[in-house]
């Protein structure tokens, strides 16, 4: 028997079962539907309270989380950094246990450091689900990748998935390794020596290949997955320059052809058009990027109705 | 529904035969309403009152000579019971590809009872725009006094008066080993 996804909170991939993540996928692809509607609302999450906590800047997640919650009939608040009172000193935990007092059904939050979101499920009474902590995990992320990589594979167990860039700081890549190898697909990494340290190969149980060259990734792949340069850490010179990393590390048409003729090309956003990935590349139509913000929006859809209480079976 | 609990059967109502004679004039009856075919689109309600729609589509055809649209509901997003305790269903796939503006929709379940899935039903078709029309089908109903709400169906293919602890299950190919209606209870403790 199946085991169904019926925990009050989503923190990471890592704990989930195959079979869970499955579940919330083919709950997902049921409120696909429901955006390609004339009224693009249905009242399932009537009077729930959903608060978005971000700790760090976001427009896409944030608005996906936003309209996913609003598109079940839930209220939704975002409580953006700036405007919190965590700018007047208050501790994380503190701030957690006044939102609590006002009895929301689900608080969605991103931190800059790893494990906030485990934190706040301890002392909060609300289901909590992980936007994204430090390097850690993104786990709503590696589901919407899964669910643009169902829709045009099919099937993951199997296929060859490169993951290509910052794996070290990534927590789109860490989520989607854990992902992708529970589902069976063959996870290749690769980057500059300083940003895929060779330990990666322990994260999982299963198989990782760590590859020196982003060719050896690429060769025979069915999915080509580019993480964002992160500007922000460019003072700790992991690489020499942007320019060197585009010549060394960008995805080109040139780079794109080693892989299967059909490969899919994704991407989490923001791009740095011309150093991770090529505009070429990025405008053509083996990109599934704008497929992936749309799908994002279903996956948030199906999480925050699964952490208020639906379940993935009878 | 309860397809877990062990059930057990106290009558058969219907058997294939009965069934099919059912479905058959519920489709006559359908289209003799309505004079005839156009605008009509058939709704079936999931689980059951899918393949009974599409049953009824095809008997439709064969009278008419088209087959009438046909879509499906699945109502769950909708439930009224969605944030009790212990309700948990999954969701499935709502699909109503063409435009409901205009038509005569016939929503198809497979039993009526307390009205409240009807309602549901209601207020989803009218998110996606305003029909013409909205008639109701089911192969059985299960008598006016056990409704909750003021709903009563325009086509029946059978009126069966039961108790509240009976349940009513309409057995079919598409999910079931027989193809039949029976009244069941659970064994007494």
């Amino acid at each position: 028997m199946e085991k169904p996804f019926r925990r009050r909170d989503l923190l990471g991939i890592r704990g989930l079962s195959a079979a869970e993540i499955k579940g919330i996928l083919d709950t997902a692809e049921n409120f696909c539907e429901i955006s390609t509607r004339e009224v693009k609302k249905v009242p399932a999450l009537r009077g729930k309270t959903v608060i978005n906590l971000f700790f760090e800047a976001s427009t896409r997640t944030r608005t996906s989380f936003e309209l996913a919650a609003k598109r079940l009939s839930a209220d939704a608040v975002n409580i953006s950094v700036s405007s919190s009172s965590v700018t007047k000193g208050e501790t994380l935990l503190d701030t957690a246990m006044n939102l609590d007092a006002m009895a929301p059904d689900c608080i969605v939050v991103r931190h800059s450091s790893a494990g906030v979101p485990h934190q706040l499920a301890k002392v909060s009474k609300a289901a909590i689900v992980n936007a994204g902590d430090g390097a850690n995990e993104h786990p709503t992320q590696a589901l919407l990748d899964a669910m643009t990589i169902r829709e045009h594979k099919k099937t993951i167990a199997g296929l060859s998935v490169a993951i290509v860039g910052d794996i070290l700081h990534s927590r789109v890549a860490r989520s989607n390794i854990h992902l992708l190898t529970k589902l069976g697909a063959n996870v290749r990494v690769a980057g500059p020596r300083t940003l895929v340290p060779d330990d990666f190969q322990y994260l999982v149980d299963h198989d990782l290949q760590v590859c020196p060259h982003i060719e050896d990734a690429i060769v025979g792949a069915d999915v080509v997955m580019i993480l964002r340069i992160q500007r922000e850490r460019q003072d700790a010179a992991y690489f020499p320059s942007l320019r060197e990393y585009a010549i060394h590390y960008g995805l080109t048409n040139e780079r794109l052809d080693l892989a299967k003729k059909d490969a899919i090309v994704l991407h989490p956003g923001p791009m740095n058009r011309g150093i991770e990935i090529s505009s070429d590349v990025a405008d053509s139509s083996r990109s599934l990027i704008l497929d992936q913000v749309k799908y994002g929006v279903a996956v948030r859809m199906a999480v925050l109705y699964l952490a208020t209480g639906g379940s993935t079976i009878s | 529904m309860g397809d877990h609990i062990n059930l057990v059967e106290k009558s058969r109502i219907m058997d294939a035969t009965a069934m099919k004679r059912a479905i058959s004039r519920l489709s006559s009856e359908i289209v003799e309403k309505n004079h005839g075919a156009a605008d009509l689109y058939l709704v079936g309600i999931r689980r059951r009152g899918v393949p009974l729609a599409d049953r009824m589509a095809a008997e439709i055809e064969h009278l008419e000579g088209v087959r009438p649209l046909s879509g499906i509901l699945d109502i769950t997003l909708y439930r009224d019971d969605l944030s009790t305790v212990g309700a948990s269903p999954i969701v499935n796939r709502t699909e109503l590809d063409h435009d409901i503006e205009g038509k005569t929709i016939v929503l198809v379940d497979d039993v009526l009872y307390t009205g409240r899935t009807i309602r549901a039903a209601l207020d989803q078709l009218m998110d996606f725009g305003r029909p013409k029309k909205v008639q109701l089908a089911v192969l059985i109903d299960r008598g006016r006094e056990h409704r909750e709400l003021p709903i009563q169906a325009d086509f029946i293919g059978k009126l069966v008066p039961t108790k509240q602890t009976e349940i009513v299950k309409v057995m079919l190919r598409e999910f079931d080993d027989v193809e039949a209606v029976g009244i069941f209870e659970r064994p007494v403790e």
